[in-house]
């Protein structure tokens, strides 16, 4: 390879330059002359002028730090170069600071301006390092220091400050722990991020800081199971670690019907008393729980589903620590049917190093208890190779022995006699372990492992022997009197064997049975008397229960030699021998003064033994999460979290409803909303939406990473939720009835849209008269508004912007006007008499994106409703390509936002929607039409904004002062809002004459464009300037709804604020027919973004069955993505 | 020291059972046994705490530390470890000491020992420092001692790079190259020019980002140019198996690997189908491949890194039988009486679909007592290392014709007891443009970029771990 010669060459150049210097002086005793003087020579370095020099100075610093040696008293030398320009002399600057900074905190002190200023660069990656290494540095005084910067950086307009700002909470918090509560707080924050690239880092300082504050996690937990598959692998790790022990704590125990099986199967397999007792016990409990259950079928939460959908496509993973993440979430949480999924992916894990096979085999040991059947077809796979390592061997060894069951046993065991021949001595001892657990185990097999353990007594190597005699009494134990002949033959062996365990094994036997061997134990005792003093403790303490056993047995052949043994054992030299002598003396042989006891001598001593239990030890070692490292070494390590027991009850389930908020820009529609919860509580919001959403197609993975306006309301997460749920192929039972749930939601829905088929009314206690009272008052109300807005805008505004301003309403008005008259009645009727599946899809779409338009400038029925009308419009903007941008814009209904909920805000409630006008006071900034309506008793006064809170480069153009808003009465104002191309929210205060409410304006990605006119030539040739990372391309299927142009260019114009960009060729030029073209269009679309002026291109290209590719180009990458984001969701659902 | 220690518990666990009604109890427990205890932390801190790297002969010659300095005392738990497991191999991965954890790999004679304060999933640290050890790899050709000492600014600036706070912060190449130059370039560019491009301070770096970072491509490092544009993929399959003494297959399954090579200037999208996907059984992906694609289309859809890496691993269902490309006829034995044995080696061609098979190795681990060997090979050359106690018979091509064979007498130490298990072979070979399996490449097309790239699909079959009982 090229590489190892570079290498050559480096070696060479680098001494060049004198690095074998340092390169030779390993712990060498003269160092400690030279190390003066070197230093002092490093110092002149660093004090040069020569940027070369410094470098150099600085490589053998840091060399010397690695090597471990103190280069400490460097520190002042070092520290003055924090702010050399050199950039890999500053890089090891900081390496070194950190290293040192804890030991010199005063000089240290010295640095943080450096980096203070550094925080407030312009350049990201600057922001970013700079917090990095301050918050590297351990010193405690600059704790208020890093705290404000965390603060400040946790709400940067850069993703990857703001992962950097997650990363140095958990290092604040070590620092000091008292900040945990301010600290707790930026974590809030950050875990509402959208991106991918914060979520991994700020799961894991949730981890850290606050484990415990579980309801963090409700708002986000959707929306983290959505971003899941595209954050980094190791964020993965720690997401679905967390998510485990949230979904622990949140939704019900799947299996909690299986349970009752699950124990009747499992339970014979360690068969023993004890165990069957508390099984019995346990199964009493479970078959309460059960019972219980049975009274309420288990109904998975559909988020529980998310989970589980979410993260199984992550067992594809390269990385082994996130497929064992997944595994150990399936295996904690998915219902005995699903776990299987993840055993190939574990035995895949079984090809890599020997440290993850190590872990593996440990976490399959533990499952392979829980559920054995999981593993069987991989039997193979746990075969062991001569070449593995021991500590391998025997892991595959207790596999494989935990997968025994009457139906592979015979190759098993078959495995098992190659095993034994091993030169592994240590590991053959294990396999003979193995084969006493499977003949305790397997009834069937008893026998044949009995012949042939006894078989291993004549082997040549001691240990098997050793190991044999071990595990053959222990199996002896369960039918000693069938077994008399063996018991002779391991008598014989007590000549041979040296092994001070087996020989004990041996002695013991023989004594407990002395019965079946009567004329064999004698002579044994007699043999061992013989050689009482030189044997091992622990033989001796054998041989001493023997002559008791033997005693009380058959006292007239062994007084004396029982009499004999005792005799030596009283002048032991071990003092546990001495004491088992008299304790037995005094037992057993009867005296005048031996109590009440000795009687009983005979029942103390040969009392029944229960056989021992072969279990294994991985028994039970799955109350550690799996994949742990508590779990691996059996043992709670410093900060392990319980995995929590299963709830009794599903917490509310609601939690995870991300709620309308004052901040947080809504559709507003909770008025239908609310009505349905209260209609029924117990049902999630969430499969309700998804009768919304109706059947979509899967957005591709890649979408998910976009930081689009993803999670903004319930509705929408649940969306995406959906999604995968189509996309799995696997259907579940629990889909079914999903499904049956969605399709009660959408009846419920269908006659809640038949009682108010276009507007939605802001109060929820309408009731249906109301409502139609409503519906005619409607049509009135809004030309009235539309005319007191313009009045209002000539009163108010400075002369020239304002007549250009109602010139262009002026001219919308008009444009709304052809509408109206289009749509007035024949059009609007098709659809009411058409299909009524087609209505009910109408007017789901209706709901989902259009609102009654509380602006003047938007008709409030949908003006595509009638399919007439679009095609009449299409026509227009198509034949006539100059028609200015803003008058198409206004055929896409403009979805409105709540800004202030009737409740909150005392009567006055507040809309607010992006216009799409151009702001005339100010180009770069967005026009925001705000509508306020005061439904109070009383008149409302004074309306103004306050204390404006931006993020840094924003603007904003307040609305004039309303005076006076009368009971009863609607007035709206114009604001504009510079967003600096993000989007993030203005929040400011909304003030009346009594009160103040903080509120906040967050724009879809969509408004920070404005359209332009591009021909299709201009079009490709910018395109082709953005190409690369610039370009972001996705793959989708259109909604079965939106295979046509119009709608596709409806769709995507109602998304973003762009303009068609008109196509020369003819079949786009052709009108629209309902067939669409057999050569599949392209659709394109041109803006620019309001504030930089950054060209943004839409590409759309439809091919066969629905089958799209979405292009942006755009060197804004945050805005492409999260365009690409907000596209793909329009054209999808 | 844990593992050690589960090691032991299931020993000991077995043992206590056989004391079943003994009163003596008699455990011999290393004295760190006793040690362990639980201890309060004075607060959370991070995954990975330190990193030490320490050679085969115990001696630490690099450390790292992302937090507050932890003596490299630590190290002598391992130490002790190691030193009591006779191969490095034995060592187990996780140890607990009473104040640390210590989780460690092996790569390369090197152990990569790291110390982890809290809990914290093995496996997370066991996968992170393979990657460190891949990344050297990558970096400096080799992963070795001498190249890490004469490379440490470079190791350092890596390993600062890659863990923040211990948290793993950039573990793609690609994105690592971005920021620091491997050595190639160090050299060229002379020690005084920037280096890095992370601190855009000075003029000429300017407000570059490592791209990676930010983009949602983050293994393609961005304006990617090549005059020629290539791409190269290598479908490498590997048959594991076990065979008995007889011949009969005990277990047999096909591994496969598609390594890629990819030159390709800009954001080439890549679209690599299969004529029979249905073969594969289970997949494993580089990041950059399309879950969903592969779920409804089986085919493999991606933008690529740039350079080398692996597109996928696979199994092939276990469903098809597996083809033994070579036949091993052996008999070794070793004789009761007088120290000596016999063996006698044939390879032939069994399954070899016309192809030829190369780079024909046999390794037998000889037991302790066999002294020397005396063979003659009817082709190929083979040594016997004295010490490790390893026969290699390097073969080279298999004759069809003349199946090699390999015989003679094995003189084992006089006195010792004849060995009881004879060794196992293990069988290494090749084939070239051949895929065991089947699997076969249907084509490969590229979206997003307008040139002509070359393409080009090789096969090849190797043994993977195969292995003759005898």
């Amino acid at each position: 390879m090229s590489a190892s010669s570079a290498f050559n060459d480096e070696k060479g150049g680098s001494s060049s330059v004198g690095e074998p210097e340092y390169g030779h002086d390993p712990a060498s005793g003269g160092i400690f002359s030279s190390d003066y003087k070197r230093h002092d020579d490093l110092k002149e370095m660093l004090d040069s002028n020569k940027d070369s020099l410094k470098l150099e100075a600085m490589k053998r610093i840091v060399a010397m730090v690695a090597r471990g040696k103190n280069a400490s008293d460097l520190f002042p030398a070092v520290v003055k170069n924090v702010a050399c320009k050199n950039i890999e002399v500053k890089k090891l600057v900081y390496v070194y600071l950190v290293r040192y900074a804890e030991e010199q905190q005063d000089l240290a002190l010295l640095s943080i301006s450096t980096f203070q200023r550094g925080l407030k660069d312009p350049n990201q990656l600057i922001r970013a390092s700079a917090l990095r290494v301050l918050s590297s540095i351990r010193v405690t005084i600059i704790v208020p220091i890093m705290m404000l910067a965390i603060k400040e950086a946790a709400s940067d307009m850069s993703p990857y400050v703001r992962k950097t700002a997650a990363h140095a909470i958990p290092k604040l918090y070590s620092l000091d722990p008292e900040q945990k509560d301010q600290l707790i707080e930026v974590i809030e924050k950050l875990l509402a991020d959208k991106t991918t690239l914060v979520a991994g880092s700020v799961v894991m300082a949730f981890e850290e800081v606050c484990p415990e504050r579980i309801d963090l996690i409700h708002k986000n937990y959707r929306k983290l199971c959505n971003l899941l598959i595209d954050v980094e692998e190791w964020g993965q790790v720690v997401i679905i670690n967390m998510l485990t022990r949230y979904a622990r704590t949140q939704f019900l125990n799947p299996n909690i019907n299986e349970s009752l099986l699950e124990e009747g199967g499992e339970k014979t397999f360690y068969g023993s008393e004890e165990d069957e007792d508390e099984d019995d016990e346990d199964k009493d409990k479970k078959a309460e729980v059960a019972t219980m259950a049975k009274r309420k079928p288990y109904v998975m939460d559909p988020d529980h589903r998310l989970l589980l959908r979410n993260t199984k496509p992550l067992l594809q993973s390269r990385n082994a620590a996130v497929v064992m993440a997944v595994a150990q979430l399936y295996f904690h949480l998915a219902p005995k049917a699903e776990v299987g999924v993840i055993a190939k992916a574990l035995v895949r894990l079984l090809r890599s190093h020997s440290e993850v096979q190590y872990v593996v085999l440990q976490n399959v040991a533990t499952m392979t208890i829980k559920r054995r059947g999981m593993f069987e077809p991989y039997l193979k796979s746990f075969y062991i190779r001569s070449t593995d390592p021991t500590q391998i061997k025997v892991l595959k060894l207790e596999v494989l022995t935990n997968l025994a069951n009457e139906t592979n046993i015979s190759t098993i065991l078959r495995e098992f006699q190659t095993y034994i021949k091993s030169m592994d001595k240590d590991f053959v001892a294990a396999t003979i372990q193995a084969i006493g657990r499977c003949a305790t185990n397997i009834g069937e097999v008893r026998d044949t492992c009995l012949n042939g353990l006894v078989q291993l007594l004549s082997n040549r190597d001691e240990l098997v022997v050793a190991e044999s005699v071990v595990v053959i009494k222990k199996l002896l134990q369960m039918q000693p009197e069938k077994h008399s002949d063996i018991i002779k033959h391991m008598a014989k062996l007590i000549d041979n064997i040296q092994v001070p365990m087996a020989r004990a094994s041996i002695l013991w036997l023989i004594g407990e049975y002395c019965e079946h061997v009567p004329k064999i134990s004698p002579d044994v005792l007699r043999k061992m008397a013989k050689s009482f003093t030189n044997e091992e403790d622990i033989v001796k303490l054998q041989i001493i229960n023997l002559a008791a056993k033997l005693y009380l047995t058959n006292s007239k052949q062994t007084k004396l030699l029982t009499q004999y043994v005792l005799n030596l054992a009283k002048y032991d030299q071990n003092y546990d021998i001495r004491d088992r002598a008299r304790f037995i003396r005094q037992l057993i042989v009867p005296t005048e003064k031996s109590g009440a006891l000795s009687k009983y001598a005979k029942k103390l001593f040969l009392a029944l033994k229960p056989a021992p239990v072969l279990e294994s030890p991985f028994k039970d070692r799955d109350h550690f999460q799996l994949g742990s490292l508590s779990h691996l070494l059996n043992a709670k390590a410093g900060g392990y979290q319980e995995l929590p027991d299963w709830p009794e009850a599903a917490p509310d389930p609601s939690v995870r409803n991300v709620e309308v908020k004052e901040s947080v820009p809504e559709w507003t529609k909770c008025s239908s909303r609310e009505k349905r919860k209260e209609k029924k509580v117990e049902k999630p919001f969430y499969s309700d939406s998804e009768g919304e959403s109706g059947p979509t197609e899967s957005a591709d993975s890649e979408s998910d990473s976009a930081n689009g306006s993803e999670s903004v309301s319930g509705s929408e997460v649940s969306g995406s939720g959906s999604e995968s749920e189509e996309s799995e192929e696997g259907s579940e039972s629990e889909e079914e009835e999903e499904e049956e749930d969605e399709e009660k939601d959408k009846k419920k829905k269908k006659k809640e849209l038949k009682k108010k088929p276009v507007q939605e009314s802001e109060s929820e206690q309408s009731s249906e008269e109301e409502e139609e009272e409503r519906k005619h008052e409607r049509k009135s109300k809004p030309r009235k508004s539309d005319s007191e807005t313009e009045s209002g805008d000539e009163e108010e505004s400075e002369s020239e912007s304002s007549q250009s301003e109602s010139d262009e309403s002026e001219s919308e008005a008009e444009v709304k006007k052809k509408k109206k008259a289009a749509q007035s009645k024949p059009p609007a009727k098709p659809v009411k008499t058409d299909g009524k599946k087609e209505k009910k899809e109408m007017s789901l779409l209706d709901l989902d994106d259009f609102e009654p338009a509380p602006s003047p400038q938007v008709t409030p029925v949908n003006s595509f409703l009638s399919s007439s009308l679009v095609t009449d419009l299409e026509g227009l903007s198509l034949s006539d390509s100059v028609l200015s941008p803003a008058t198409i814009a206004p055929s896409s209904a403009l979805k409105s936002y709540e800004l202030l909920h009737r409740i909150t805000g005392e009567g006055l409630s507040v809309e607010y929607c992006f216009s799409r006008q151009p702001f005339s006071p100010d180009a770069n900034m967005v026009a925001v039409q705000i509508q306020f309506t005061n439904n109070a008793t009383s008149d409302t006064k004074n309306l103004h904004m306050e204390d404006v809170k931006l993020q840094s480069g924003m603007r904003v153009k307040e609305f004039p002062e309303i005076e006076l808003l009368p009971a009863g009465e609607t007035t709206t104002a114009v604001m504009g809002i510079d967003f600096c191309d993000s989007t993030q929210a203005a929040n400011f205060q909304l003030c009346t004459h009594t009160r103040k409410f903080f509120v906040s304006i967050q724009p879809p990605v969509g408004e920070l464009m404005r359209p332009i006119f591009l021909t299709e030539n201009e079009f490709k040739k910018e395109q082709g300037q953005l190409m690369g990372m610039n370009e972001i391309t996705e793959r989708l299927t259109l909604d079965v709804k939106c295979r046509n142009e119009h709608t596709i260019v409806q769709r995507v114009t109602t998304a973003a604020n762009l303009s068609r960009v008109p196509c020369g060729s003819d079949k786009e030029c052709s009108p629209p027919v309902p067939p669409p073209p057999p050569d599949h269009p392209v659709h394109r679309f041109a803006g620019r973004t309001v504030t930089s002026s950054s060209l943004v291109l839409v590409t759309v290209a439809t091919k066969e069955e629905g089958a799209a590719q979405l292009t942006v180009n755009c060197e804004k990458m945050v805005i492409g993505t999260m365009l690409v984001k907000d596209i793909l969701q329009a054209l999808t659902q | 020291m844990s593992t050690k220690r589960n090691f032991i518990d299931l020993q000991r666990h077995l043992k206590d059972r056989t004391r079943g009604a003994f009163s003596a109890a008699h455990t011999l427990l290393p004295y760190w046994h006793r040690v362990t205890h639980q201890w309060q932390l004075e607060s959370a801190a991070e995954m990975i705490h330190s990193l030490f790297l320490i050679n085969h002969t115990g001696d630490i010659f690099l450390e790292k530390h992302w937090k507050s300095v932890i003596s490299r005392g630590v190290c002598d738990y391992f130490l002790e470890v190691k030193e009591k497991a006779v191969e490095p191999e034995n060592v187990p991965p996780v140890l607990q000491t009473p104040h640390h954890y210590l989780i460690s790999i092996y790569r390369d004679k090197l152990f990569f020992l790291s110390v982890i304060q809290t809990e914290v999933p093995p496996l997370f640290v066991i996968e992170f420092l393979h990657r460190v050890a891949d990344t050297f790899q990558d970096y400096f050709g080799e992963c070795s001692e001498s190249i890490i000492k004469d490379n440490v600014v470079t190791v350092y600036e890596l390993l600062e790079e890659m863990l923040d706070n211990g948290f793993p912060l950039a573990t793609e190449s690609n994105i690592l190259k971005e920021m620091i130059k491997p050595p190639t370039i160090l050299r060229s560019v002379v020690n005084t020019l920037t280096v890095l491009l992370f601190f855009p301070g000075s003029s000429n770096v300017g407000d570059k980002l490592p791209t990676g970072q930010l983009s949602n491509i983050p293994w393609r490092r961005a304006a990617v140019k090549y005059t020629n544009n290539e791409a190269y993929f290598d479908v490498i399959e590997e048959i594991d198996a076990i065979l008995d003494k007889s011949g009969m297959t005990v277990f047999a399954e096909i591994q496969g690997v598609i390594e890629a090579c990819t030159r390709l200037s800009g954001m080439p999208d890549l679209t690599l189908s299969f004529m029979n996907p249905r073969l594969l059984d289970d997949v494993s992906f580089h990041p950059c491949v399309r879950f969903k694609r592969w779920e409804s289309e089986r085919v493999l859809s991606f933008i690529p890194p740039d350079g080398n890496f692996t597109l996928m691993t696979y199994h092939v269902s276990s469903q098809n039988l597996v083809a033994i490309p070579v036949y091993v006829k052996q008999n070794i034995s070793f004789f009761e009486t007088g120290s000596c044995g016999r063996l006698d080696i044939t390879i032939g061609p069994k399954q070899t679909m016309g192809k030829m098979v190369e780079g024909l190795m046999v390794t037998v681990h000889m037991p302790k007592a066999v002294l020397s060997v005396n063979l003659t090979a009817s082709q190929g050359n083979y040594t016997y290392d004295l010490a490790t106690k390893v026969l290699v018979w390097d073969i080279g091509k298999l004759n069809p014709q003349k199946p090699p064979n390999l015989r003679g007498t094995l003189s084992v130490q006089s006195g010792a007891p004849r060995p009881e298990e004879n060794p196992a072979l293990d069988i290494k070979l090749k084939i070239q443009q051949l895929a065991i399996s089947g699997l076969k490449v249907n084509r490969l097309d590229m979206y997003g970029e307008k040139y002509k790239p070359f393409k080009g699909v090789k096969y090849m079959t190797k043994a993977g771990k195969f292995q003759v009982r005898t």
